[in-house]
């Protein structure tokens, strides 16, 4: 159940940046490339922030993390292996 | 006296650089017989001339032309508000401002404005340089006001090696601005070497930049941690077939040197230190985050490196010479070092960067002054006090947090009370603020510390 609701909790804060930020946001699948989500890099700065006051958990703060998010899947991965 | 174009003619006739943009492209062999600036050109001898293009590209050629012809030009950003343009008209005392169109926002406070052309027209031109000109770039000031930062074309550009490596074809790019310093040192050591640069163009994603800058077959590549970032994430890094990679303006942490080294192991990836005031400090290039501790003190290096009250000092020929339009602001101390500001720390014989010692915060090389944010947020009449800190991020190496404190009448820990100063706090950031500037994330919370002097506690980033 934690899974699911961590994903919805990234969905929910795409979302809410993409219209705080005027931002159109593109359907969002997990084959969905980041850079053709509609968001720029102030916007996915304030996604991170967002979610780590809303999951307590920065996935991209590890020591040994090296692999960048490619996808929405990889970047939603990210928190669950962090938030599991 | 050798101009930028003097310096570029040199390298040589075959190897005479080129500037590469996505929809334009000039040799810069071509302005031997012609000019973009027209007519316009001899009437800008002497002149102080602002640079205002929408397009990098235009200001990179605006460059070559000027260099030795005007007697100061200034290097705006394509950021500038109106308010913005008109106080850097002011400071620079400027002559003529440079433009791309007619729909370009006209400025008052300038005499004369000059149209360019997007390739040279012919007209007979005489590249005699008459004067040493002054190069004024523009950083971030304390409220919004940009400052004016004096340099030549020797202090940004002495140091720099003149050619290209012997037998290599070298092609450069950068994600950086040129009109900021360090993609400006990209731009200067391209056209100085007669190398090809390939530029970013308005409005182009990551993405097609990525692609042009692979089919161009760039070989030595610029940016901030921000923008590596941005371009791993793009998915299409590994395009790039890179000899160099380079990293400057941003604090280069451990995780993204490694992603870079994995995604890009034919290259060579060192991270810079520079600031606009200060100039090139060191390149690192052992592939490890922070500098080492043999740094300070060494001689034969570009820059003499100290640390004193916890923060970097450099003397070095890049240093600038002044803020222009502060009267007897000088940068360097007696002794010839200029504060970075920068605080570091040693720990196992390599110094660290801590954050800034004035407070300010870099969002993805932009720097961002807390009382700027706070005075926004002061203003509305809810607010008793408010705090403004960066908190580290993987995308833009920080961003803005807020902690605000409401009068006594409003419970922050009633979530509607929250919830809906919070949004109109925000708002009102970014109809006054730059995006950038616009806090992340915004907490009502009970109290502020204060430090025992009474003024607000400052977390180091």
């Amino acid at each position: 159940m934690q899974t699911t609701s961590i994903r919805d909790t990234v969905l929910s804060v795409f979302k809410k940046v993409a219209a705080d930020q005027q931002r159109q946001l593109a359907p969002l699948s997990d084959e969905l490339k980041l850079v053709d989500c509609g968001l720029d890099s102030l916007s996915f700065a304030i996604v991170v922030a967002s979610l780590e006051d809303a999951l307590n958990v920065d996935p991209f703060n590890a020591a040994e993390w090296v692999e960048f998010p490619v996808t929405l899947g990889d970047f939603i991965g990210l928190y669950e292996a962090g938030g599991a | 006296m050798i101009s930028l174009w003097d310096a570029a003619a040199r390298s040589g006739p075959a190897v005479i650089g080129e500037l590469r943009g996505r929809r334009a492209r000039i040799a810069l062999g071509e302005l031997a017989q012609g000019s973009t600036l027209g007519a316009s050109l001899p009437a800008l001898r002497g002149q102080s001339v602002m640079i205002a293009t929408h397009d990098q590209l235009l200001t990179a050629i605006a460059l070559v032309e000027l260099d030795g012809v005007a007697q100061r030009v200034v290097l705006c950003t394509p950021d500038l508000s109106e308010k913005q343009l008109s106080e850097v008209a002011l400071a620079a005392s400027a002559d003529a401002i440079v433009v791309e169109s007619t729909a370009a926002p006209l400025a008052p406070d300038v005499p004369a404005r000059c149209i360019m052309t997007a390739t040279p027209l012919p007209v007979a031109v005489e590249r005699r340089a008459g004067v040493a000109t002054e190069w004024v770039l523009l950083t971030s000031g304390t409220s919004g006001t940009p400052k004016l930062v004096s340099h030549t074309l020797q202090t940004l550009a002495g140091t720099l090696p003149r050619r290209t490596a012997s037998g290599s074809r070298t092609v450069w790019s950068t994600f950086y601005d040129i009109r900021r310093y360090g993609g400006l040192q990209i731009y200067l050591r391209a056209v100085m070497s007669g190398a090809p640069l390939v530029l970013a163009s308005p409005g182009e994603s990551t993405q097609e930049f990525l692609a042009r800058a692979a089919a161009a077959g760039v070989t030595h590549i610029s940016g901030t941690p921000s923008h590596w970032r941005r371009a791993l994430m793009s998915g299409d890094a590994a395009k790039l077939r890179p000899q160099y990679v380079r990293l400057s303006g941003e604090v280069a942490d451990q995780a993204l040197l490694d992603a870079l080294r994995a995604a890009f192991p034919g290259a060579r990836v060192a991270h810079a230190f520079a600031s606009t005031e200060a100039g090139v400090a060191f390149e690192v290039n052992d592939g490890l985050a922070g500098f080492p501790a043999e740094l300070l003190g060494a001689s034969g290096g570009a820059a003499d490196l100290k640390v004193a009250g916890g923060t970097l000092h450099i003397r070095s020929a890049g240093n600038a010479a002044r803020y222009l339009g502060e009267a007897g602001n000088t940068l360097a101390g007696s002794d010839g070092y200029v504060n970075t500001g920068d605080m570091v720390e040693l720990v196992d014989g390599r110094y660290f960067f801590r954050g800034r010692l004035d407070g300010v915060i870099n969002v993805g090389g932009l720097k961002v002054y807390p009382e700027e944010i706070e005075s926004v947020l002061n203003a509305d009449p809810r607010v008793r006090m408010s705090r403004v800190s960066a908190r580290r991020n993987p995308m833009t190496g920080s961003v803005v947090v807020a902690d605000v404190v409401l009068i006594e009448a409003l419970d922050p820990a009633d979530p509607a009370t929250a919830q809906g100063v919070r949004s109109d706090l925000l708002n009102a950031c970014r109809h006054a603020l730059q995006a950038h500037k616009v806090p992340a994330v915004l907490h009502c919370v009970p109290r502020l510390d204060l430090t025992p002097a009474g003024k607000l506690g400052r977390p180091c980033a």
